[in-house]
């Protein structure tokens, strides 16, 4: 289950680098070599990628992250950005590194949480914790030193990494 | 019209590249450094990424059909998707190394990692 995963993902991509070799599609040759080199590739990899990997085949979940990084991600950069901006330009920084509660249950729902984090206003993941289910955040302008939840610091991301990662 | 689209999109992405250069020169320790370099070049190298599709969509259509100028669209896009999935991650791993070994944030209010890594 891993190889297909895997296989897919290799495909897929080779599929995307070469686009363009006859007319706007892909040539025969290439077809064919891109089956061969994705299955070494696979065969290679099946044991990095894990078992579960497979479960981010299923189309719903493309359709989530591709409304998810133009919607609600890249709203979230350009609100960074401007808030870096303000702060370069004034200084007015308070900092400091405070712990977040979060309700996840797997790494995948970890990463995309931390990864957005970073990516949005004021906030850097220094540490994530599966084990005592917290992130430990650094935060630029701290507002609230002990946050109940990762609302205050991430809005609604965090319903977002639960349902995307599942 | 297509000359002013892409001077916009390249005049967002020079200044918040600009702006994290700045940024690094001004703000006063690790972190605060790495929540600008991060970010704005971030969103910077995306605004210059999506000059060059616009380029190159309006060059298939309007200048020369040749598939050559596809292939740069999709390659400079696929230069976003691994700029996004990377950059936190070097985020994440610097700030996590720095105060691994004992680097305090500069006036911070709380430190709730202090004695835990």
């Amino acid at each position: 289950m891993a190889f297909i995963a895997t296989f897919v993902w290799c495909y897929i991509l080779w599929l995307v680098l070469t686009a363009g070799s006859k007319g706007m599609l892909w040539s025969t040759e290439e077809l064919i070599a891109g089956v061969i080199f994705s299955a070494i590739v696979a065969y290679a990899t099946r044991n990095v990628i894990g078992e579960k990997a497979s479960r981010f085949l299923n189309p719903v979940k493309w359709v989530g992250f591709i409304v998810y990084s133009i919607g609600p991600l890249f709203w979230g950069m350009v609100k960074a950005n401007f808030d870096v901006a303000y702060r370069v330009i004034t200084g007015r920084i308070k900092p400091g590194i405070v712990r977040v509660p979060v309700d996840l249950e797997n790494d995948a729902q970890y990463t995309i949480l931390s990864n957005s984090i970073t990516l949005t206003p004021g906030t850097l993941t220094i540490d994530a914790c599966p084990e005592e289910k917290a992130l430990y955040v650094h935060w630029i302008n701290v507002t609230d030193p002990h946050p109940e939840s990762s609302e205050v610091l991430a809005g609604s991301f965090e319903k977002w990494a639960r349902r995307l990662g599942r | 019209m297509i000359e002013w689209t892409i001077g916009i999109f390249l005049a967002i992405g020079v200044t918040f590249n600009l702006l994290a250069s700045i940024g690094i020169l001004r703000f006063p320790d690790v972190y605060t450094r790495i929540h600008a370099a991060t970010k704005c070049t971030t969103f910077g190298t995306i605004f210059i990424v999506l000059a060059t599709v616009t380029y190159s969509i309006y060059s298939y259509y309007w200048v020369q059909k040749d598939p050559a100028w596809i292939t740069i669209g999709i390659h400079s896009a696929l230069v976003v998707i691994f700029l996004v999935l990377t950059n936190p991650v070097g985020a994440h791993a610097i700030g996590r190394a720095a105060r691994k070994s004992g680097i305090r944030p500069y006036g911070a209010v709380i430190d709730e990692l202090e004695g835990r890594l």
